[in-house]
């Protein structure tokens, strides 16, 4: 019994050894390029580990049965007449159940992290459009800086195609320009049909919807081109609709966006 | 619709399994009834999000004349009775009597039936105008059709329920029974609808 | 329409039924009802798993070059629709629950045989109707999701074709939901009490509670669509005035529940064929029972997690994440007994349980990418993507097809008194474990790194990966081979199973295989305990 018992325990703790070294040392994610990215990898890496022990185990449980319990040649007759053990299921509810409640607990705190839970506004100064309805979205991380926030973007899209609007230099772009190291707040509203406004390397998507405007906030954190993806089947180019996001330092930033600057905008 | 010419052949076999078979018959219609009524949740909550998140353009008009609906839920609530009437004399083999109170019915919800026409023409607004009207007439229009197919199915039962050759007697009760139960629920989701699409 | 059984005739004649034309009739016997479902279902099946071919050959390569865009949105939107309510809904509600159900509530037919056949025989031509609407104009082509405005501003008349179709299909799904309902509730033989049915049975009462409460949801919202694309209404139409997310509610209503209509009876049967093969009773029955049960309740209130990225405030998206996650709580349940079923029993490894051991591995790892996605902050990268796209496969292939599989391996005998090969049962199993690991495992990778789904192209970097996926998706195709050699050679000359090949104790196997007409000889017996392996010596050959 007791070398029974010892077996299982180091059965077990190989399963979290193995779990815990795949879910630290084995990278599934693209790069990490904003400040919601990292956040988001801290909650897939639990949620990674805890898949593969619960995965893992019940494999092994499952291939270890068919092979222990296979029925011999010789063999007659039926198995044990158990049918049911009301402490190991009560066992089985609970911990789940606690495991879950953990689960979303953290998710939540996470997407509070990420600003989820703030309300939505999206900081237009400057638009007359100051009192829409905003249907959903990603909001600041935190109210006060809303202040700092300098970036307005409007986002639209259309069957293929995003356009970006910088209301404050009062110019279209085809592509996306921001600076690094600042938060960045983009309004979205759609031409025609639904699409979706994805950055995988900044972890965040939003649909971009028709009739509904929709914000998104950001920060990014490292340098470099990055695509915008349509997430949301929009018709038979949906594949190609696609745009690019180019993060720069501010000053490379500024150079850009004074060279496609039209007119100053009257207050 | 077809729950009820279905439901009515059952092998007989199950019948020695089964001692009361009329009573499945009857809850499969209430199952049928639930999924039904489940089609109106739908249309209610549609509705209900609609008021609740979508303005409705300048100058759109949603408010109702309350008269004929209320006209309308008074016949609807009479129809209930009369064919509940129907029913307890057909119970007690008063075949005629039950046959008039049942055509007596039908001729409510005809009324009904008209004056809903009556208030879709003289209405302000057409199916296309807004969302509020659309939802309007997709709402008082799939009701409408569940009183015709009802109005349709009660003018049968009472032609069936004639002394000579009428397949209703009180020992066949089970299609009056369902048709009955099928009009209380047409009158029952007209309260829901009224009290939602007019007073609130 | 002819009825080719009439009970009072045969029970004088022979007490087996003649003649394969009956499956070709309007018969009203439940038996030839299942196997009619069971066929037709296939047939799409097959038609079905081309299309989905047809999407791994275009992703074979990064460009769009196998087929036009256009023809590749009717594709995949095709390939939905006839998965989901062409195969998968009617084989293992239809098929498996007319073939099994009266048997196991002691009943000689369904509560309403009529009814029944009604409800079968809307699905052929429906299917039929959606097929064809392909060579007219082109088939729908905006996703099985239909979502407006892409549903109202493509072309009408194959979205048309595609809502009347999937009307049909949800009134037969209805119909079979009322009489399921009926005959578990009321047709039960004198003395079977609701907690001495098989798990099956609760598995049917589950789903068709969910059929009965969602199904008419989608119609009433489809009309509401069909509405908006012939009458011009703007119910879903934003340039009307209309509110696009209002459709997704309604339509998620339904579809979510639709995941459990599929999955819950596949739970059912496992729950019959595990213990019967591992020769002990099914572990913790009542838990089953409460945390079907459970399935059902939480299974109504999780739609809004289809729409995280959607048009959906904050609040809702926290609740639907939390209701969504317990359900994981009755799901993990059934798998620990399941396993507790297995352990310490005397299993025959045959092809059965080779392929509900299958669905066990599979269903749990979709299950844990499952919890995963149900966190908003989770899903907000990965939703749309190709995770979801491996996720729901996972869910719906890895698990329920495996347990369609199994299923017929168990109760190919009972149907036909022939045992199906079991060296080419196997053979299909390993095929078909590996070609759909192959296929769906690396779509996980593809949706994390950025790529979404229904794309007919996509970044050069993900070609490698893409054709690993169609490698498994060829695979796939091939086990259909063994299945189908297997099931024509020994439905013709395969070896006699006699009446109870697996010395089974549930209802349907204490009769003759095949059953006769009237499904028992005399009364039907009562099984106090279905699952009683290991309590009494059954006779031993």
């Amino acid at each position: 019994m007791l070398n029974k018992n010892i077996y299982l325990i180091l059965i077990i703790s190989l399963v979290f050894a193995i779990s815990f070294w795949i879910g630290f040392n084995v990278n599934l994610l693209p790069a990490e390029a904003s400040i919601n990215a990292p956040i988001y990898d801290e909650l897939f890496k639990i949620l990674f580990i805890i898949g593969l022990i619960i995965f893992i185990g019940m494999t092994i449980a499952v291939i270890y049965s068919l092979f222990k319990f296979r029925k011999r040649n010789d063999q007659i007759g039926d198995g044990i007449a158990l049918e049911g053990n009301l402490s190991l299921e009560i066992v089985w509810t609970i911990i789940p159940s606690i495991i879950v409640l953990l689960i979303g607990l953290y998710s939540y705190n996470i997407y509070d992290r990420m600003g989820g839970m703030k309300e939505l506004n999206h900081n237009h100064e400057m638009m007359s459009s100051n009192t829409e309805k905003i249907w959903a979205g990603i909001s600041q991380t935190s109210d006060n800086e809303m202040a700092i926030n300098n970036l307005p973007i409007e986002v639209s899209a259309m069957q293929f195609a995003f356009l970006f609007n910088y209301p404050k230099g009062n110019f279209i772009s085809g592509e996306l320009h921001v600076p690094v190291d600042q938060k960045v707040s983009i309004k979205m509203e759609s031409k025609d049909v639904i699409h979706a406004f994805w950055v995988p390397e900044f972890r965040i998507k939003q649909d971009i919807i028709p009739g509904q405007p929709t914000i998104l906030n950001f920060t990014p954190t490292k340098v470099g081109k990055y695509p915008i993806i349509c997430a949301e089947l929009c018709g038979p180019y949906h594949g190609g609709m696609r745009a690019s996001i180019i993060v720069e330092e501010e000053s490379d930033y500024n150079e850009w966006f004074n060279k496609n600057k039209k007119s100053e905008v009257n207050l | 619709m077809t729950t009820l010419d279905s439901s009515k052949e059952i092998q007989k076999n199950n019948s020695e399994v089964n001692e009361t078979h009329e009573d499945f018959r009857m809850f499969g219609l209430i199952t049928f009834l639930i999924a039904d009524g489940m089609t109106f949740a739908g249309f209610f909550a549609a509705y209900l999000t609609y008021k609740a998140v979508n303005p409705l353009p300048e100058g759109a008009i949603y408010e109702l004349e309350l008269p004929i609906p209320t006209l309308n839920t008074i016949l609807l609530l009479v129809s209930s009775a009369t064919f509940h009437k129907a029913g307890k004399a057909l119970l007690k083999d008063k075949n005629s009597d039950s046959q008039k109170w049942l055509f007596f019915t039908a001729f409510l919800g005809i009324i009904f039936l008209i004056c809903q026409l009556f208030e879709y023409f003289h209405l302000p607004f057409g199916l296309t105008d807004n969302l509020f009207a659309s939802t309007f007439y997709a709402l008082t229009g799939f009701h409408g059709l569940h009183v015709t197919l009802g109005s349709l199915m009660i003018l049968i039962i009472a032609w069936q329920t004639r002394i000579n050759g009428g397949r209703l007697t009180s020992q066949n009760m089970f299609p009056l029974e369902a048709v009955e139960l099928y009009w209380h629920f047409v009158d029952g989701i007209w309260v829901i609808l009224f009290i939602i699409l007019y007073l609130l | 329409m002819t009825i080719s059984i009439d009970p009072q005739k045969t029970n004088n004649e022979s007490l087996q039924p003649k003649g394969w034309l009956r499956y070709f009739s309007f018969s009203l016997d439940h038996k030839v009802i299942g196997i009619q479902y069971l066929i037709c279902g296939f047939l799409f099946y097959l038609i079905g798993g081309t299309l989905a071919s047809a999407i791994r050959i275009e992703l074979a390569s990064p460009m769009s070059d196998f087929m036009p865009r256009d023809v590749y949105n009717q594709v995949l939107t095709l390939h939905g629709t006839i998965m989901i309510f062409l195969w998968i809904v009617p084989v293992v509600n239809g098929a498996f629950g007319n073939y099994l159900v009266p048997f196991y509530v002691g009943a000689r037919d369904m509560a309403f045989p009529r009814l029944n056949a009604v409800a079968f025989w809307l699905i052929p031509p429906s299917g039929l109707m959606l097929v064809a609407s392909y060579f007219v104009e082109g088939a729908a082509q905006a996703g099985w999701t239909a979502y407006p405005p892409l549903s109202i501003t493509t072309p009408q008349s194959g979205q048309i074709i595609w809502i009347l179709s999937v009307l049909l299909l949800g009134g037969s799904s209805i119909f079979g939901g009322i009489n399921f309902i009926a005959t578990i509730i009321k047709l039960r033989r004198p003395g079977l009490k609701l907690m001495q049915l098989p798990m099956y049975c609760w598995a049917m009462l589950g789903t068709s509670l969910l059929v009965v409460l969602s199904t008419p949801v989608l119609a009433g919202t489809l009309i509401l669509l069909s509405f908006d694309i012939i009458a011009n209404t703007g119910f879903f139409n934003p340039v009307l005035g209309g509110n696009v997310v209002v459709y997704q509610h309604l339509f998620w209503f339904y579809s979510h529940p639709a995941v459990y209509i599929m999955v819950l009876p596949a739970f059912g049967l496992v729950s019959e064929i595990l213990p019967v093969h591992s020769r002990k009773p099914l572990f913790g029955y009542t838990t089953m029972v409460f945390s079907i049960m459970g399935i059902v309740v939480l299974g109504l209130v999780v739609w809004a997690h289809h729409m995280f990225t959607s048009g959906t405030p904050p609040w809702m998206r926290l609740f639907f994440t939390i209701a969504t996650a317990f359900i994981a709580v009755p799901t993990g349940i059934k798998f620990f007994n399941w396993v507790a079923t297995l352990w310490g029993g005397k299993i025959s490894i045959n092809s059965a349980i080779l392929f509900s051991c299958g669905f066990i591995i599979n269903f749990v790892f979709g299950g844990i990418t499952g919890v995963a996605l149900a966190q908003v902050p989770f899903d907000i990268h990965v939703h749309d993507t190709y995770f979801v796209v491996a996720h729901f496969h996972y869910i719906v292939y890895g698990g329920t097809v495996f347990i369609i599989f199994s299923s017929i391996y168990h109760w190919f005998p009972k149907v036909t008194g022939k045992l199906l090969n079991e060296k080419l049962g196997i053979l299909h199993f390993i095929i078909t474990f590996i070609g759909f690991n192959l296929c769906f495992a690396p779509q996980h990778w593809l949706g994390l790194n950025g790529m979404p789904r229904r794309v007919a192209e996509y970044d050069p970097q993900f070609q490698f990966v893409n054709q690993i996926s169609s490698l498994g998706a060829l695979l796939m195709a091939i086990s259909t081979i063994p299945f189908l050699i297997n099931v024509f050679l020994s439905a013709r000359n395969g070896k006699d199973a006699g009446d109870n090949p697996w010395n089974a104790l549930t209802p349907e196997w204490l009769t003759s295989s095949p059953p006769p007409v009237e499904n028992w000889e005399g009364e039907a017996p009562l099984v106090e305990e279905p699952y009683g392996y290991g309590k009494e010596i059954p006779e031993q050959n």
